[in-house]
């Protein structure tokens, strides 16, 4: 049988997200709450969390979660990380030893910087530095797997069902401002641990719903500046697209967001004009990365977390507020089962992002 | 029967039970088969000088006549076909290259008929184009590859090089005037405007009637350079570099001094009479250096106003040689495979030079993305599109537009009997003479290809929305959308796809 990665596997999903724009920290306990209650949206062939502000300590060094399937893998791996990286932390992830999650891969994490010396070297900035990193050693190394990689932020990921691998990761140690969760319906079993979501780079970290159909325009497209798909996953195409136009391209979230989910030509042909000159300009500069098909997805970055349908909305996304909290989910009961008393649900349009962030002056 | 009597391919039959002896037939037909008998009362035909055009079929009031293939036969031999003792005799006779039309007519692998399309099933829904938006609009041309911002903040809009705007991935693609009737450029001039595509003058010039339909022109520079002056350039929409044909790559061309008449001699700027001959090579480029000094005199004469298209023929390097040109400036890279028509060509160039476009454009897509140049340029690809299932395929390949010839031909009534060379054309599309060009109605002609079009187009959001993809620029290079049929390994992998069951 093929693993991901050597076969593309469509996927259904229940995804849900909270963050707090007060900068407030609360343990995984509620997310994981949340995605329970989708329970029936996965099947136990995936589930996974993203979390910031976890790594309050180390937040200004890049944390790398990795997965290993030997021990090979593994001295391979950390002697490249520690070629590049000065590393003041090395450990095992703490799990905890439930019978519902089985055949689990090494996990590590590292705490470090890249040395001064190589960034000036390679005259790249600190950021282009981690990311080629990563996409050196999941491409190259066999057996070993960064699936986190930012600063003051964590994935959490397994094959089994979401509540079961929040469990296992005991997420209930963690606290941090914002959650994602995601609950994974393969229709064909992964084989590994890495294909589970989030799927993340840097810091930016992606849960996704959805099948797209653009899939292999945007791959072929994005690997042509150096972004290699190495799942096949929808969900790593779109965090390449996030990481090309947000960090390199300098897009803001909004203009990311008018670029892969555009407006169709028939509503911008009927903007005032200034819109009008936007949109068109951003749909002929970048075509292939139009994502179509169905998705939801939440983007987690740095400070804030963005919710985004495609414009045709084919899969459900609902969106709620109470005070400063701001929940995201695929199911209405999902955000209910942690906040029964809304002050506000609404159903974002397609197409249309949803960005939250910290209030201003609240440090992660 | 004389000795050099080659014996007719089709046999013309002529129900005399039906036969009124009415002579539509023999006033239709140009190449004068069809005779009347007035001893007899009865019409007669010659067949050795029938093409199989269809005209007096088409036009028998009393369905009368059917065009079958001739029965007789040589001494049946694999190796040497009727056809291959045939030409043998007619060299022998004449001393001369054998000349045919339109595209290579021979047995090769037609790989369209090999890659089979994706739906959507459960995991993904498919998209109604009755209910859902299907959008097939296109641009053509360079991308820049950064984004600018003014004082503002705001995304600069202003900074964009030169675009094509197509509404359908499908343009009409370059047939001179001359090659064809002035009735026939009207119609594809008309067409193009209604459905916001651009046709191709081809090698000809434009002729002044139709510059008023200069923004759905590509006017062509190739190398005879017949008809280019500062204004031919500033009419059109963009402006193309003919390198090569598909039908005769690697040669130029040969519009006979017969044909150099009245306006078609003004608008080529020669003498009446004067054969118009286009050398093979453009005499300014033995190489791809000079290919960019011409690239940027287009661009210096029309302000930069316009994409330049160069277009190839699909020749063996052929990635190699894109590659080349999506750095010499060019904007826009059109392909023209093997199969693709001509109003003449030697036969043995035709049917044995050059490669199918399906692998052609596969492998120039491929390699302009390793080379992470892809941006640089659009692609069109052209050269035996037959239908709209051959265009979905073709842009999942990783075209971003077709073009169209032979199909567009058709639609005005062209019946591939593939003598355009003699200048005969009974359906009044490849001739002059004017009582053959006014068979051709442009009113009809026009509308004809506008329906023919829109049909593609309506196929094309079809099979678009089944595969749940709701824009034409999601499909472009989408090749986990293909499947291929009865392909080995080796072409698999040069068209970039998985096998049917993979």
């Amino acid at each position: 049988m093929q693993y991901e990665g050597q076969v593309r596997i469509p996927s259904g999903c229940a995804i849900s997200g909270m963050f707090l724009r007060d900068g407030r920290k609360v343990n995984g306990e509620p997310i994981i709450r949340s995605i329970a209650t989708m329970h029936d949206r996965s099947n136990g062939l995936g589930g996974g969390f993203a979390a910031y502000g976890i790594y309050p300590k180390q937040k200004d060094l890049y944390a790398f979660h990795v997965f290993y399937n030997s021990e090979r893998a593994k001295d391979e791996c950390e002697r490249m990380i520690r070629a590049n990286f000065d590393i003041s932390i090395a450990e095992r992830i703490p799990t905890r030893r439930i019978p519902q999650i089985t055949d689990e891969p090494l996990i590590w994490r590292y705490f470090g910087l890249p040395f001064r010396k190589l960034l000036e070297d390679r005259r790249l900035d600190e950021r282009e530095f981690v990311a080629r990193f990563v996409m050196k050693v999941n491409t190259e190394v066999r057996g070993a797997y960064v699936f986190s990689s930012g600063k003051n932020m964590g994935v959490f990921k397994a094959v089994g069902f979401p509540e079961d691998v929040g469990r296992f990761y005991r997420l209930d140690e963690y606290e941090g401002y914002g959650w994602t969760a995601h609950g994974r319906y393969p229709t064909n079993t992964p084989g590994w641990w890495g294909g589970a979501h989030p799927f993340a780079l840097l810091d930016y970290s992606v849960v996704h719903n959805g099948e797209i159909s653009s899939y292999d325009t945007n791959r072929r497209f994005i690997g042509m500046y150096g972004y290699s798909c190495t799942l096949l996953t929808d969900t790593e195409v779109i965090t390449y697209i996030l990481d090309y136009l947000h960090r390199r391209n300098r897009l803001s979230l909004k203009e990311t967001a008018d670029v892969i989910a555009a407006p169709f030509w028939s509503e911008i042909a009927a903007m005032p004009e200034d819109r009008r000159r936007y949109y068109t300009y951003l749909r002929n500069v970048f075509p292939s990365l139009l994502i179509t098909g169905p998705f939801s997805i939440l983007v987690g970055f740095s400070g804030g977390m963005m919710a985004l349908n495609d414009r045709l909305k084919l899969r459900s996304m609902v969106v709620g507020e109470k005070g400063s909290a701001v929940y995201v989910a695929s199911e209405e009961c999902a955000i209910r089962a942690v906040e029964p008393e809304l002050d506000r649900l609404w159903s974002p349009r397609g197409g249309e992002p949803v960005i939250v962030t910290l209030n201003k002056g609240v440090r992660a | 029967m004389g000795i050099n009597y080659n014996v007719p391919e089709y046999e013309v039959v002529r129900d005399p039970q039906r036969c009124i002896a009415c002579r539509v037939c023999e006033r239709q037909c140009a190449n004068e088969v069809h005779s009347y008998d007035p001893k007899t009362g009865k019409m007669k035909s010659d067949e050795s000088k029938c093409v199989n055009c269809h005209r007096c079929v088409a036009l028998c009031p009393t369905h009368a006549l059917k065009i079958v293939k001739n029965n007789d036969t040589y001494r049946i031999n694999a190796q040497w076909s009727n056809e291959a003792i045939g030409e043998i005799y007619r060299q022998a006779e004449t001393g001369g290259m054998l000349l045919s039309s339109m595209g290579n007519p021979k047995p090769y692998p037609i790989y369209w008929d090999k890659m089979l399309l994706n739906a959507s099933q459960v995991t993904n829904p498919s998209i109604d184009p009755l209910r859902e938006p299907m959008e097939t609009k296109t641009f053509l041309g360079k991308k820049p590859d950064h984004i600018e911002r003014d004082s503002e903040g705001h995304i600069r809009t202003d900074n964009l090089p030169p675009q094509l705007k197509l509404e359908v991935p499908i343009l009409f693609s370059a047939m001179s005037y001359g090659a064809i009737s002035y009735n026939a450029h009207e119609c594809l001039a008309r067409a193009a405007r209604a459905l916001g595509t651009y046709y191709n003058t081809g090698e000809g010039g434009l002729h002044e009637d139709f510059y008023k339909y200069g923004p759905n022109t590509i006017v062509q520079v190739a190398s005879g350079r017949f008809g280019v002056h500062k204004g031919y350039l500033e009419a059109g929409a963009a402006i193309e570099i003919k390198i090569g044909q598909g039908a005769k790559p690697g040669i130029g061309g040969h519009l006979p001094g017969a044909k150099i008449v009245g306006d078609i001699s003004r608008t080529r700027m020669i003498p009446e009479g004067s054969d118009a001959i286009s050398p093979a090579p453009h005499h300014d480029i033995y190489s791809i250096e000079d290919l960019r000094q011409l690239v940027y005199s287009l661009k210096e004469a029309t302000e930069y106003k316009k994409p330049v298209i160069v277009k190839i023929a699909a020749v063996h390097n052929v990635a190699a040689i894109a590659s080349g040109i999506a750095r010499s400036g060019a904007d826009i890279i059109a392909i023209d495979g093997f199969r693709s028509g001509t109003g003449a060509a030697p036969t043995r160039i035709r049917d044995n030079v050059g490669i199918p476009i399906e692998l052609a454009l596969a492998a120039v897509d491929s390699r302009l993305r390793q080379e992470k140049i892809r941006n640089n340029v659009s692609l069109i690809a052209g050269g035996s599109i037959r239908n709209s299932a051959d265009v979905v395929k073709a842009i999942a390949l990783g075209a971003d537009a077709v073009y169209i010839g032979t199909a567009a031909l058709l639609a005005l009534g062209c019946h591939l009997c593939r003598t355009c060379q003699t200048g005969k054309c009974n359906w009044g599309i490849a001739t002059q003479r004017p009582d053959l060009v006014k068979r051709l109605n442009p009113d009809i002609g026009t509308k004809r290809l506008i329906n023919l079009v829109s049909a593609w187009k309506h196929e094309i959001m079809e099979m678009m929305g089944g595969m749940g993809i709701n824009s034409i620029e999601a499909l472009r290079g989408n090749r986990l959308m293909l499947r291929g049929v009865g392909l080995n390994d080796r072409e698999l992998k040069i068209l970039g796809i998985k096998h049917a069951g993979e």
